[in-house]
């Protein structure tokens, strides 16, 4: 009796000191997020930011097919270049916290030694990068469909299925931060390049800008096995309503598939994140990595 | 292990492999601590004396769970610092000295206040606290200041403000004066001394390479060397073991080839130590009894070297650590610790 009291008791106080860490986190990361430069030039950097990245993709767009914006494949492209911004904002916004923290402000071992859950707080950490994310999106899809005419009819969209996909996609990418942070954790050189590098990849082979069948055979497994390529599937199909022609390679999956599939994988990137954090989490600590830093 | 022990430690020790990127075999291999034995009680103000390199910050590393040794054990509050960190972790706390850490976006008050958050402090707690420490250490006037805007000195002086905020059973200190200037570091001495007298139950673990620090604060001082701790006692019983002794400085006018071992092979004369001074020398002795002083003095005319002052004096750590380790401090500097 009195173990189970124990018990209980002491997941009490995990769950209380986990929110205590992403509660706190998140604070901190907004506040990194936003100070630093004056609200003015931070607003104007928010809007300049994905409207040029957008703006690079769609001249792309108009010199390669001559300008055929009304074909359906450009929704579809844009859609999905639109909200890739979650993959980079949400993935790297959580792992790029063990990187800030110990390289820049010095502050990881402080962090390590208070009775924080260190997953939680990383995750809050990601939580300012979300909502500058979301801001970046939303200006994306606002210059497309007031531009460029990408059709959008609140009528039309899928919102129940809309919603429901982007809340489990930002779980899925944020599990897939948590990954790429631990291993951050037992990476002092090049650490840099990680983030970058794996959003790079998976833009490659997620289908976010081409379908998978553009890829080489012995890539497509990959693209399949990402669970990014299956959310903005359903992003795409949720606000369009209907499936690109250019866009076969997940045509013959209905929704509740692709959204078993999503949940699916999402469970099994939680499984990684929970593995990974306790294997690097005791490298680290072997290895003495947890300050170290290499003032590159 | 008895619950009057705030750390203890058995048979610890810590190697670093430096390993050959390509080839992935073991280059090199730094014994960075090895069979440490101490037991530290509740309510003490334990020193580590030792100059850089002599694995100070690896034991702290160790004791506050950043680092897991590779041999023996060691426990902090009762609870083993490899196998239960989480239930060590909301009862200690840390402050390394001669760093600029921090979020320089944050002023000094949400510095201190996102730290207290995270070990669970309610803010109007943790706002009381955070001015009433900020007075005592003389910040109070900087609480809005951004920490970016902060010399590394009152950086420092805010880091370890972050350390006692939380009030912790067990904090250790590593280099906590390490970069200040003669007062900041007086300061930060005395808050630490009224600290432990305000709160006889908690325990500080101080590592320092500064002699008056150690013997000025701790009720007792571990001297570590290369790893190794040479002795563990309180500064006056330390010192007690060279007062049979006779201590002598005398500063000479240039040696004229003369060495310590030299002076060492006289009768009497336990420990020579020569220096470079202005313009000459400094000779530490230390001698068995009085007696043995004519003997030196009459080595040193043999080589025309002439006495410029003689001092007798009273036994300190620096020269507990010359008895212990052959050399003064200051010679054992510049050993890179990992």
């Amino acid at each position: 009796m009195s173990r189970n009291v124990y018990s209980s008791a002491s997941f009490r106080e995990r769950w209380a000191a986990a929110w205590r860490s992403f509660r706190v986190a998140t604070w901190l990361g907004w506040q990194i997020e936003s100070n630093w430069t004056d609200p003015f030039l931070f607003a104007v950097y928010s809007m300049v930011k994905p409207l040029a990245s957008a703006a690079i993709l769609v001249v792309m767009y108009g010199v390669i097919t001559n300008g055929q914006f009304q074909h359906p494949i450009f929704p579809y492209i844009y859609l999905g270049n639109a909200f890739y911004i979650y993959v980079g904002a949400v993935m790297t916004g959580v792992s790029w916290a063990v990187i800030d923290d110990r390289e820049h402000y010095r502050t990881l071992k402080y962090i390590y030694v208070a009775p924080i859950r260190i997953p939680a707080y990383w995750l809050g950490r990601g939580v300012a990068r979300f909502l500058t994310g979301s801001f970046a999106v939303l200006i994306t899809l606002a210059a497309g469909v007031l531009f460029l005419h990408v059709p959008f009819h609140p009528a039309r969209v899928n919102w129940p299925l809309f919603l429901l996909s982007l809340t489990l996609g930002v779980v899925m990418l944020a599990l897939m931060g948590l990954v790429l942070a631990s291993i951050s954790l037992m990476i002092a050189h090049h650490f840099f390049l990680i983030g970058e590098a794996v959003a790079g990849a998976l833009y490659l082979l997620s289908g976010a800008i081409f379908p998978l069948e553009v890829l080489p055979p012995w890539l497509r497994p990959l693209g399949f096995a990402m669970p990014i390529t299956y959310w903005l599937e359903l992003i795409r199909r949720s606000l369009l309503g209907d499936v690109a022609r250019g866009f076969p390679t997940l045509s013959g999956f209905t929704n509740g598939q692709l959204l078993g599939i999503l949940a699916g994988l999402s469970v099994l990137f939680g499984l990684m994140a929970a593995v990974a954090f306790r294997l690097c989490d005791r490298q680290a600590r072997e290895k003495g990595l947890i300050d170290q830093t290499t003032n590159y | 292990m008895s619950a009057d022990l705030a750390i203890e430690t058995h048979h610890l020790g810590r190697i670093y492999t430096i390993r050959n990127r390509r080839e992935r075999r073991i280059r090199k291999e730094i014994v960075a601590l090895q069979d440490v034995n101490l037991e530290v009680p509740r309510g003490e103000l334990f020193g580590l004396l030792g100059p850089n390199g002599a694995g100070k910050t690896t034991l702290i590393k160790i004791l506050t769970t950043l680092l897991a040794p590779t041999t023996g054990w060691a426990r902090v509050a009762g609870y083993d610092v490899v196998r239960e960190p989480q239930k060590i972790r909301p009862r200690i706390n840390m402050v390394s000295g001669g760093e600029t850490s921090g979020y320089g976006l944050l002023t000094v008050r949400e510095n201190l206040w996102m730290f207290a958050q995270f070990y669970g402090l309610p803010s109007r707690e943790a706002n009381r606290r955070i001015e009433d420490l900020l007075r005592r250490i003389g910040l109070a006037d900087r609480i809005h200041t951004k920490s970016s805007d902060l010399s590394t000195g009152l950086r420092q002086k805010m880091n370890i403000v972050r350390g006692f905020l939380t009030d912790p059973e067990i904090l250790f200190l590593d280099e906590p004066t390490l970069g200040l200037d003669v007062n900041a570091a007086r300061d930060v001495r005395q808050f630490i001394r009224e600290w432990m007298d305000a709160h006889p139950d908690r325990t500080v673990l101080l590592t320092t390479h500064y002699m008056v620090e150690a013997d000025e604060l701790c009720d007792r001082v571990a001297i570590i060397s290369q790893g190794r701790v040479l002795a563990c006692d309180s500064p006056e019983a330390l010192k007690r073991r060279l007062r049979r002794e006779a201590l002598f400085d005398i500063e000479i006018t240039a040696p004229n080839g003369l060495t310590a071992a030299a002076l060492e092979a006289l009768p009497g004369v336990r420990k020579a130590v020569l220096s470079d001074a202005d313009g000459g020398a400094l000779l530490k002795l230390v001698l068995a009894e009085d007696s043995a002083l004519p003997g030196v003095i009459g080595v040193l005319t043999e080589r025309a070297v002439r006495v410029r002052h003689l001092t007798k004096r009273e036994p300190t750590l620096e020269d507990v650590f010359v008895e212990l380790v052959g050399r003064p401090l200051a010679e054992e500097e510049g050993r890179d610790e990992p």
